[in-house]
């Protein structure tokens, strides 16, 4: 009886909505497409929660569209996030696909946005070549090679003449070692070795011990975020710190996310990235609060930014197509758009479709109990230079 | 130089703590346990959430995270293990890698995913020069205490009553039990102490091998390679499967970095080629 009832009520509504005119409002469907289980999974937590939190500050309704935002998990596997794209594109019929917790997952999507037209928005992933895989892709996180440049430059102008450089044998790895060694060899400093670490590598002593024994003036490292704090372990427990080599690198070593794990022998690290959770602005301090309010158990980091900003691209396309979802349109209108970022000014390259941004120069510092990286130099407008490089 | 065989002992010893267990479970029992290190990382865990949150001092949780491998071990050995010991293979395998993928997925939901580390005590940081060797402090305790498992194991397999009836329901089940020996016990005692032990080492290798929800799956290559190397048929094999290992390990990524992560695997093939018994094995038991 009471089934009936409901299957009339629900009928007669069907109907209704049927009969409405073409006014309702139409969605535009966002898919992220994060790790948000597996070894990288704190990426998409961070992920997660600045696209809410976004959304959350700034409405669901843009150019007269609501905003739905669908968010998968691809536990950081490639063949995942491939298959979750073209599901998202094909059945959910989203409008911008986002996210990209790693390298190898945003080039094996790079073709299926192509082939689509959908406007692609890297939130994470920073190996260079990424963006021109496909030219619906937009990038709104970094390029290692801004980070690796920066740290050369600073290096180089800070008594540092023989560095070491330590990174991980996969692609950006790579550019993070490319892009320091030519700027620093450029500055006039010397690289005494350059050591690439196998991906997956329980123990980072035989090449600390290396390290040590070459006696450079400083270790140039990077490392997948998270496998930082072993290594600065290891640094200290080897004694590099006290024997006057200084540990420098790119910033995903010292993570906003876990930082405080490492402990204290991360104080005293030095590194170059384009955010920090200690960023002095009166808009980054209200991002962070609220951030923590909506998930107190993380702290926001880069990729959180990524998230954060690449929302607001797309909102801000929107507004400027009027709601119009087409993939060229859209990535016309993100070319050049300028904006002020929790990370501070940020704009996206007419040409690159790469982020344009500020570098900072920080050192790991305690505060209150807590460890942050505390930016003491910046680098304003640093485009990513392995592609200027190519011109 | 001396430093790199330090380090290379100690890494040794460290994997020989951990995947003993397993050659047990392996060699003797004839059981494919893959979820071995998922017992590691328990203990690792263990001892983590006793030092950190509970501020149990750390030479403490040291055996508190033996018993609770063993516990557990114990526990998953009566309830589900004993269901798997006369089916083939391939059911083993795929049994315990879906415990593996179960406790990593346990893991990750109620501690993060993120790297853990034990806070050491500040003297057990660091390291000294001992006529102009740098060692590791942390690195020496880990060879301290692996040399007394070692021997305590040897002890105990060779000279113990316990140890007899071991060897003896390896050698053969049949006559082992018509002689009264309740093999089902033995073989339950021996996994959970396998399982305690590789507790112990995942909460000693903390420090070194970094604790996260795939350290089962991350080292389980390595805990094999031991184990077939080593053969496991005694407890030396091994062991010294293990330190050959770990300084071959620690020596190729020191001289040659850019190979160094080959070399075990070469040593593996080598070994596994020339005797697929494995090294140290004494005449045949299966």
């Amino acid at each position: 009886m009471l089934r009936k009832s409901f299957l009339a009520a629900l009928a007669a509504t069907a109907l209704a909505v049927g009969t409405l005119p073409a006014a309702a409002q139409e969605t535009v469907k966002i898919g992220i497409i994060t790790p948000l289980t597996g070894p990288f999974a704190s990426t998409g937590k961070q992920h997660e929660t600045a696209a809410r939190l976004y959304m959350q500050q700034h409405g669901t309704t843009v150019a007269g569209k609501k905003i739905e935002l669908i968010i998968r998990d691809d536990a950081g596997r490639a063949e995942n996030t491939a298959r979750i794209a073209s599901e998202l594109i094909q059945n959910d019929k989203v409008s911008f696909i986002a996210g990209f917790g790693l390298t190898p997952l945003a080039m094996a999507t790079a073709p299926i946005a192509t082939n689509a037209k959908v406007p692609m928005i890297v939130m994470m992933a920073g190996t260079s070549i990424i963006t021109e895989r496909s030219p619906y892709i937009v990038r709104t996180s970094f390029t290692l090679g801004q980070s690796a440049v920066i740290i050369a430059d600073w290096a180089a102008k800070n008594k540092v003449k023989k560095v070491v450089t330590l990174v991980t044998d996969y692609a950006p790895g790579h550019d993070a070692e490319k892009s320091f060694v030519d700027q620093f060899k450029s500055k006039g400093g010397e690289i005494v070795e350059s050591i690439r670490v196998p991906i997956q590598n329980p123990d980072y002593a035989p090449f600390l011990q290396r390290v040590l024994d070459a006696k450079p003036d400083a270790l140039y490292v990077f490392v997948p975020s998270g496998q930082g704090s072993i290594l600065m372990k290891q640094y200290v427990e080897r004694g590099l710190d006290k024997s006057g080599i200084r540990l420098i690198g790119t910033g995903d070593i010292t993570d906003d996310d876990i930082l405080n794990g490492f402990g204290d022998a991360a104080i005293g690290v030095i590194t170059a990235h384009m955010y920090s959770t200690a960023h002095p602005s009166a808009m980054n301090k209200e991002y962070v609060a609220a951030f923590k309010k909506l998930n107190p158990s993380l702290r926001p980091n880069f990729a959180s930014v990524g998230a954060y900003d690449g929302m607001h691209l797309i909102y801000e396309a929107l507004k400027k197509t009027n709601g119009k979802t087409d993939g060229d349109a859209l990535i016309a209108a993100m070319k050049g758009l300028k904006w002020e970022s929790p990370r501070g000014p940020i704009s996206i390259d007419p040409e690159t479709r790469d982020i344009v941004q500020t570098i900072y120069i920080r050192k790991v510092e305690k505060k209150d109990g807590e460890l942050y990286n505390v930016e003491f130099e910046s680098f304003p407008d640093v485009k990513d230079p392995v592609k200027a490089a190519k011109k | 130089m001396l430093t790199i065989l330090f380090d290379g002992i100690a890494y040794g010893m460290l994997l020989f703590v951990i995947s003993c267990g397993l050659a047990v479970t392996l060699g003797l029992m004839n059981f494919v346990n893959l979820a071995h290190g998922a017992f590691a990382m328990l203990g690792g865990y263990c001892a983590y959430v006793l030092v950190n949150f509970y501020g149990v001092p750390f030479f403490a949780s040291l055996p508190v995270a033996f018993l609770f491998a063993a516990m557990i071990g114990l526990v998953a050995e009566r309830s589900l293990y004993v269901h798997f010991y006369n089916r083939s293979h391939l059911e083993q395998v795929l049994f315990t890698i879906g415990l593996v993928f179960m406790t990593s997925a346990l893991v990750d939901y109620f501690l993060g995913s993120q790297q853990r580390f034990i806070n050491l005590p500040s003297y057990l940081q660091g390291r000294f020069d001992f006529f102009g060797v740098g060692i590791g402090k942390y690195r020496l305790l880990i060879i301290l205490v692996c040399a007394l498992i070692v021997i305590v194991l040897q002890l105990i397999l060779g000279h113990t009553r316990f140890g007899s009836r071991l060897r003896a329901a390896v050698d053969d089940q049949r006559v082992a039990r018509g002689l009264g020996i309740n093999v089902n016990r033995v073989f339950a005692l021996t996994f959970a102490a396998g399982c305690g032990l590789a507790g112990l080492g995942g909460a000693l290798g903390a420090e070194i091998l970094s604790l996260e929800p795939h350290f089962p799956l991350k080292f389980m290559i390595y805990f094999l390679i031991v184990v077939s190397v080593g053969g496991t048929s005694s407890i030396t094999g091994p062991f010294l499967a293990s330190i050959l290992l770990g300084i071959g390990d620690v020596a190729g990524k020191y001289y040659a970095p850019r190979f160094g992560g080959f070399v075990i695997y070469t040593i593996m093939i080598v070994v596994l080629v020339l005797r697929p018994q494995g090294l140290f094995t004494r005449g045949t038991s299966k």
